[in-house]
């Protein structure tokens, strides 16, 4: 708020003498209608994003034709969704219905104000930051629930007290694990959390107390993974069970409006992920942080955020959907007594004086083990892609079918 | 064992309660008397030699041009230890057909039995659950008699099409639905 | 009035004895994982199923009244499209049947064609049947992946006899159109994609993956008595540890010839009978299917070859009789009794269905399972409404 107030008095000098409330509306309000604008449209990325990721994955297209290369297909379909009917089946509670998406994106947008894109980019820096995150994402929990009660169908009730378990069943083992970086830094800060990770890729947070943290990670993306309904923890909205979950009875805008809340959830625990454990807004080596005069401290957070919502959506199309008692199993008798591990462990290790800064190899870890990972992520695609050429030049054959090209041997 | 002496060991259990047998069809039957089918059945699975623990399948015919008139029910039977077959028949009367329920000696013949109803109108005494299976259950009659007329309406819809529609499409009027068009000379012709 | 006889109307099974907890569910003709339009009743007290009714018939087409009007080879296109999936097994046990019945013997050519079809077509039934089960289960992508390799071999098919689902192929007395040139080595490259690519990435993907064998390694049992008594056959008999397979047990069409393996369900994740278990029958038949097929490519090639029309008699009278013969269709023994009264069409054709035993079973073994793994029963019963209902 700071920031943008003092860049509208050099844009505009009499701003200063205008009453407080203006002043603080203007400069409070102004970035956040930019950043809610930018985080509303752009779940329309992400939607063409996993249709694309998902049809590669299944060795076909996507959408292709509405625009080049079908990237109009999002904006169509939101297009179609905002001229639907909207249906109020019978029986149902008509004001529970219609606030209960309203609540559910109220708890995904929230967060936003918290996550800082850069030293000074940053909505409010809460000295709560990370509490506040995990309480108001809560909330979502609330809506879920009015919104399988306000279905009158049973089907939907099934889904949203499914959905009611499994998130509050998750969010505890998430808690432990905020705790540990928590500790380490001594503050619940966002922003003090991501400086505690300055100095390139090997002070990162993930990279300490190896393999303590790489562990607190994994568990923490799990739980984070539950928390959106996103499989393999789907069975809110398993498609095949319970036709759509909570949202059977949503057509039209209010549909779009839980789509919206889902995407930017997602986006919300992946932000809070990278912030956590991969450094935030810091870019790999400090030379990277600044490209001239443009500060890269946004690209740094969004392209962490994008490489962990692209993970879940890798998840999701891999990866057949656990059962409800499994799923609850996982939460409390796996994920849980690892947590309270961490939290002991680490804790100790923080205040032993030998080990209150990392272990002793941890600086040696980062950038190996960084470069084997994405080394190994290429070869595979590099391979994929030969392939299809070897394929083609070995069988003769179309790398999509015999007779998708016509060329059937006649 | 062979068709031939399966029968003899039925016969020797059951004497002329096995009215008679055709052992040179193509699958070769024992026709047995109705009310000793539900003890021919037990006597089948149970019987050491015979152990036919599977009931291949069990159909309902119908034979109204034959004498006497009536209706059959087939009991194709197989064992999984010894590896043979064999079939049963009972004849019914076809006012009434009722045959004691075999679906305690073999599970499947709760519902083939439930369609042999639902096709025939054979009752079979016993059963557990006699009600219609393929056909809505507000359907009136039994479709595979041999003797079956199509009703004109259920349930206020033309079954079949009437004499006037049939006249209607063949003077060349537009009577199809909607975007298709059945008439004549809209019908499309390949060429060769 | 003859419709359901008294005391025994739809639902008064649960009117008067529900108890306040339990729950009448019903997923309806209209659920994207009941394979086709089944209606299943169920009476579940909160996620347990206490008591489960299948309802079927909205698929009935009147199949046997048709085949008592029209003449013998007219019956073969409505037989196409009973079991709609698995197409070649069904034209081909109704040819044989009615071939038996008036003694046609058929040259090897024939018969090995017949049998190249007969895998083929297992391969691509076997493909829907695992691709949709798992698709049922959450994971999407194996389901495309063995869609496109389905795809493949209905190109085969296409390029054949010009029909991808509905072949109309086997005839009475041979089938209906030669192998175009260029078949034997379009179909081994296709088995070559398939047995490297697809078939290890299907077990490596989905088969052997933790989350699938945890949902459906201890579901849906069904011990060997219970799989005799319902007359369970195919892949659903194998599952329970029974290895009994019509083409080694009464062989047809020359199958006696071949050399591949019946699957078996070994219970490597839980107990025999399971619903992984089926499954894993079904995966491991697409593999001996691809080793029959190889080996019929193998004949083919070193074969003089016939006229396939040779034998089809220019009209089919059987003399009067009756017979019942049974062929291992994909989904399980698929009978035809055929009763011949001398004349141009058959008198009675009655099928047995191995999907209409499959669900005379399923109340028994869908009490005391959750909701969601009545999905995963069904599935891997692999049931096709359309051979149900007839």
């Amino acid at each position: 708020m700071d920031a943008t107030y003092a860049f509208l008095v050099r844009l505009v000098p009499e701003i200063a003498g205008w009453p407080t409330w203006a002043i603080v509306a203007l400069s409070a309000g102004l970035p956040a209608l930019v950043l809610f604008h930018f985080m509303a449209l752009a779940p329309l990325v992400y939607v063409y994003g996993e249709r694309k990721i998902a049809a590669f994955m299944q060795d076909r297209l996507g959408p292709m034709r509405v625009g080049p290369y079908g990237v109009l297909q999002t904006i169509a379909d939101a297009v179609k969704l905002l001229f639907k009917e909207a249906i109020f089946p019978r029986g149902v509670d008509r004001r529970l219905f219609v606030i209960a998406p309203l609540l559910v994106n109220v708890g995904a947008f929230l967060p936003f104000v918290v996550i800082p894109w850069g030293a000074r980019l940053q909505p409010a820096d809460l000295n709560v930051g990370i509490f506040y995150v995990a309480a108001v994402s809560a909330l979502s929990t609330v809506g879920l629930i009015m919104a399988g009660w306000a279905s009158n169908n049973k089907y939907a009730l099934f889904g949203a007290m499914r959905s009611a378990a499994q998130i509050v069943s998750y969010e505890i083992p998430s808690l432990l694990i905020i705790l540990v970086p928590v500790m380490i830094v001594g503050s619940l800060s966002l922003q003090d959390l991501t400086l505690a990770q300055a100095g390139g890729l090997q002070h990162w947070f993930l990279f300490r107390y190896f393999p303590i943290m790489p562990v607190a990670f994994v568990c923490f993306f799990v739980a984070g993974l539950a928390e959106t309904n996103r499989a393999p923890f789907d069975i809110p909205e398993a498609e095949s069970e319970l036709v759509a979950g909570f949202h059977t009875e949503y057509s039209g805008f209010f549909f779009s409006l839980f789509f919206l809340a889902e995407y930017t959830e997602m986006f919300v625990v992946s932000a809070v992920s990278s912030v956590l454990f991969l450094g935030g807004y810091l870019a790999p080596h400090p030379a990277l942080q600044q490209i001239g005069p443009l500060p890269m401290g946004w690209f740094w957070l969004w392209f962490k955020a994008w490489a962990l919502v692209f993970v879940m959506m890798w998840l999701r199309w891999t990866l057949p959907r656990t059962r409800v008692d499994q799923l609850m199993y996982v939460a409390w008798k796996v994920l849980l007594p690892i947590a309270l591990v961490l939290v002991v462990l680490v804790g100790g290790l923080v205040l032993l004086p030998a080990t209150a800064d990392g272990f002793p190899w941890d600086r040696w870890v980062g950038w190996p083990l960084t470069l084997l990972v994405v080394g190994f992520l290429f070869t595979v695609m590099i391979r994929a892609l030969q392939w299809n050429r070897r394929r083609e030049q070995e069988l003769g054959l179309p790398a999509h079918g015999v007779a998708a090209a016509g060329q059937l041997p006649r | 064992m062979d068709a031939g002496a399966i029968h003899d060991a039925l016969v020797l259990r059951f004497g002329e309660r096995i009215t008679s047998a055709e052992l040179e069809a193509g699958s070769p039957f024992a026709v047995v008397r109705t009310d000793a089918i539900a003890e021919v059945a037990a006597f089948c699975k149970a019987e050491p030699a015979l152990s036919f623990d599977n009931l291949m399948c069990l159909s309902g015919v119908d034979y109204p041009k034959q004498t006497p008139p009536r209706m059959e029910v087939v009991y194709h039977l197989y064992s999984y230890r010894h590896r043979h077959m064999f079939a049963l028949k009972v004849q019914l009367p076809r006012e009434n057909p009722a045959v004691p329920t075999v679906e305690g000696v073999w599970g499947v013949a709760n519902w083939h039995e439930r369609e042999a109803w639902d096709l025939f109108g054979i009752v079979f005494t016993g059963h557990s659950d006699m009600r219609r299976i393929l056909l809505p259950d507000d359907w009136e009659g039994h479709p595979l008699r041999k003797d079956w007329q199509d009703p004109e309406y259920y349930n206020g819809l033309h079954v079949k099409p009437t004499p006037q529609m049939v006249e209607r499409v063949l003077t060349g009027e537009p009577i199809g639905v909607g975007p298709f068009d059945f008439t004549p000379e809209n019908r499309h012709v390949e060429e060769p | 009035m003859s419709a359901a006889l008294p005391g025994a109307w739809i639902s008064d099974w649960d009117k008067d004895s529900l108890d306040t907890d339990e729950m009448v569910v019903n997923m309806g003709p209209q659920h994207p994982a009941t394979h086709g339009v089944l209606r299943l009743e169920l009476r579940t007290d909160g996620e347990v199923v206490r008591a489960a009714r299948p309802h079927i018939g909205y698929l009935h087409r009147c199949f046997e009244k048709h085949a008592e009007n029209v003449d013998y080879p007219g019956v073969l296109p409505y037989a196409d499209r009973m079991d709609y999936v698995a197409a070649m097994g069904n034209t081909l046990g109704f040819a044989l049947t009615v071939e038996k019945l008036m003694g046609i013997e058929l040259s090897p050519y024939v018969q090995t064609i017949r049998v190249l079809m007969a895998e083929l077509q297992r391969i691509a039934s076997h493909a829907v049947a695992v691709g949709t089960y798992t698709m049922d289960i959450g994971a999407f992508t194996p389901f495309l992946h063995l869609l496109r390799d389905r795809e493949k071999v209905l190109d085969l098919f296409e390029w054949t006899c010009g029909a991808r689902l509905l072949y109309n192929y086997n005839w009475v007395g041979g089938v209906s159109h030669d192998l175009p040139d260029g078949f034997v080595r379009a179909t081994r490259d296709f088995l070559r994609e398939f047995d490297s690519v697809t078939f290890p990435e299907l077990l490596e993907l989905i088969i052997h993956n933790r989350i699938f064998v945890k949902r459906i390694a201890n579901v849906g049992v069904c011990p060997p008595e219970l799989a005799i008594s319902h007359d369970l056959t195919g892949p659903n008999l194998r599952g329970s540890g029974l290895a009994r397979d019509l083409r080694k047990d009464f062989p047809y069409s020359g199958y006696e010839a071949y050399d591949f393996e019946v699957a078996v369900g070994k219970g490597q994740y839980g107990p025999v009978g399971s619903c992984f278990d089926r499954n894993w029958v079904r995966v491991a038949e697409m593999r001996e299917s691809s080793k029959i097929v190889h080996q019929a490519l193998d004949r083919l090639e070193k074969m003089e070859k016939t006229d396939v029309h040779e034998k089809v008699p220019k009209r089919v009278k059987p003399p009067k009789g009756e017979i019942y013969f049974r062929s291992e269709a994909p989904r399980g023994q698929l009978g035809f009794y055929v009763v011949s009264d001398g004349g141009i069409n058959p008198y009675r054709v009655k099928v047995k269905s191995p999907c209409f035993a499959a669900m005379s079973a399923f109340h028994h073994l869908a009490k005391g399972m959750m909701i969601a793994d009545v999905i995963a029963l069904i599935g891997s019963l692999d049931i096709v409404l359309g051979e149900i209902d007839r």
